[in-house]
């Protein structure tokens, strides 16, 4: 019998479909969940930086402790959520990549807002009062202090796209690893192994590492060009 | 008060002058604890104000309240078109703080947050980079200029906003001689241009350069307030003697 490292290889080669859908799914799923993340996170994070009102600390440590959030306890509140019987059970939308989608988010948003908070709060410092001389409000500095944060918040958001990309438990609780249509790469590799079936978990197993390591060569090449050019 | 004996350049100006500002017993305090009090004057368009004093004693501060960053805890400022925060105005810190983009863009950021035409802030940039030689750095990162260009920039980017007045927290503490002496030629540039000036240093050569009126805070309190050449010839106040002779007053 051949070692699951050449089934692996011979699977990928040969573009097989059932990896290529899995992939796929894995993909849209948690780069939909990123990009919700941020259109929520990176505009709450700046606002959390920059307003002061009585709890602002309990909705920071609120915040900082969700971004170890373990994955099966959003999975089980998203389920919760959307259970027949739960309050948005009619929508129906347990085991479909939504509910995926959903739960990644869940996973993702306490690590971008907390990041922006941080990184803007920083750049506040530094820019207040020369923004207000400018004649900017606070309103209008959040975009300009996110723009100029733009090479920190990346890191932030791809630490969301690695959570997100790497964990099992919330999409296999909402997703149920349906075939065909809600296993993605981490689930397909729990249940293949555990099938013995060691060939296409190897597979997806080097195809996630090289998805992550790509990333992370992509934004520290991208960190490393901008400082350069930005300062 | 600003007798006029120092001053060389006759004041152009502009229409609809928010100028003069008016302090009437104006204080900052900070949980109780005042930094600035009692301080009352009248900034006069056209001039160059040189605003000197000691360490802590509240030239920073001063600036800050004038140009409306801060606001008086007690007394009242007010500009001479009857606004509390006059729009026509800029300021300039010790360290200029750029954002991370060109330094065309850098000088386009506060015209747009005017709501100029995009148009018209084109022309108004290049106009600005030609007239203060920066034309060649146009398009470079404004970060990575030098501190003397930096500094230039902030000076050229208040210019493009058409102020009437302008607040200069030292600006040429962290630069080197040479950067400081071009610094000076564009507060003379905007001076000559109308631009009213009020600026702190702690470098008494440059303020005799450059003061025809000088205001002397000590420990929060504007001692002396008077024409350039009348201070320097011997301020009444003991404290701005002792200042001027060298001497470290607390």
């Amino acid at each position: 019998m051949d070692s699951p490292f050449s089934t692996a290889l011979n699977l990928i080669a040969t573009g097989d479909a059932v990896l290529m859908q899995i992939i796929g799914l894995s993909l849209r799923v948690t780069l939909s969940a990123v990009l919700i993340a941020c259109l929520v996170g990176l505009p709450l994070g700046a606002a959390l930086a920059l307003s002061r009102f009585p709890g602002r600390g309990v909705v920071i440590v609120t915040f900082n402790a969700l971004m170890g959030l373990p994955p099966v306890v959003a999975g089980l509140i998203v389920y919760l959520m959307l259970s027949r019987s739960g309050p948005l059970g009619a929508l129906a939308l347990l085991f479909t990549p939504t509910a995926m989608i959903i739960a990644q988010t869940l996973l993702i948003l306490p690590i971008v807002v907390s990041l922006t908070r941080s990184v803007v709060e920083d750049l506040w410092d530094e820019y207040r009062d020369q923004l207000r001389s400018l004649g900017a409000g606070r309103l209008r500095s959040v975009p300009t202090l996110l723009w100029d944060g733009r090479v920190s918040l990346l890191t932030g958001v791809l630490a969301g796209f690695g959570r997100a990309s790497a964990e099992v438990g919330a999409v296999l609780i909402v997703g149920g690893n349906i075939a065909g249509h809600t296993r993605t790469m981490t689930t397909a590799i729990t249940l293949e192994t555990s099938r013995g079936n060691l060939g296409l978990a190897v597979a997806l197993g080097i195809i996630l590492l090289s998805l992550t390591l790509a990333l992370n060569a992509a934004a520290w090449g991208a960190g490393q060009w901008a400082r350069g050019r930005l300062g | 008060m600003g007798a006029g004996a120092a001053g060389m350049i006759a004041a152009r100006t502009p229409p609809a002058s928010i100028l003069p500002l008016k302090l009437d017993q104006v204080g900052y305090a900070v949980a109780g604890k005042p930094l600035l009090a009692d301080l009352s004057l009248h900034i006069e368009a056209g001039r160059r104000l040189i605003v000197m004093g000691a360490n802590g004693a509240g030239k920073s501060l001063f600036l800050r309240l004038c140009h409306g960053l801060l606001d008086p805890t007690s007394g009242r400022r007010l500009w001479a078109d009857g606004s509390l925060r006059a729009g026509a105005q800029a300021m300039v810190f010790q360290r200029p703080v750029l954002l991370r983009r060109s330094v065309a863009a850098n000088m386009d950021y506060p015209l747009a947050l005017k709501g100029m035409a995009s148009s018209e802030r084109r022309e108004k940039v290049a106009h600005t980079l030609d007239r203060f030689g920066l034309r060649a750095l146009a398009d470079r990162p404004a970060r990575l200029l030098s501190g003397g260009e930096q500094q230039r920039l902030a000076l050229a980017r208040a210019w493009a906003m058409d102020t009437q007045v302008l607040f200069l927290d030292e600006p040429t503490s962290a630069l080197d001689p040479s950067a400081t002496r071009i610094i000076e030629d564009m507060i003379a540039q905007f001076s000559e241009d109308g631009i009213t000036i009020v600026m702190s240093t702690h470098d008494l050569g440059q303020a005799r350069r450059l003061a025809q009126d000088v205001a002397f805070l000590h420990r929060g309190r504007l001692i002396e307030h008077r024409s350039a050449l009348e201070f320097f010839a011997g301020p009444a106040a003991p404290e701005a003697r002792a200042f001027l002779a060298g001497d470290l007053i607390w």
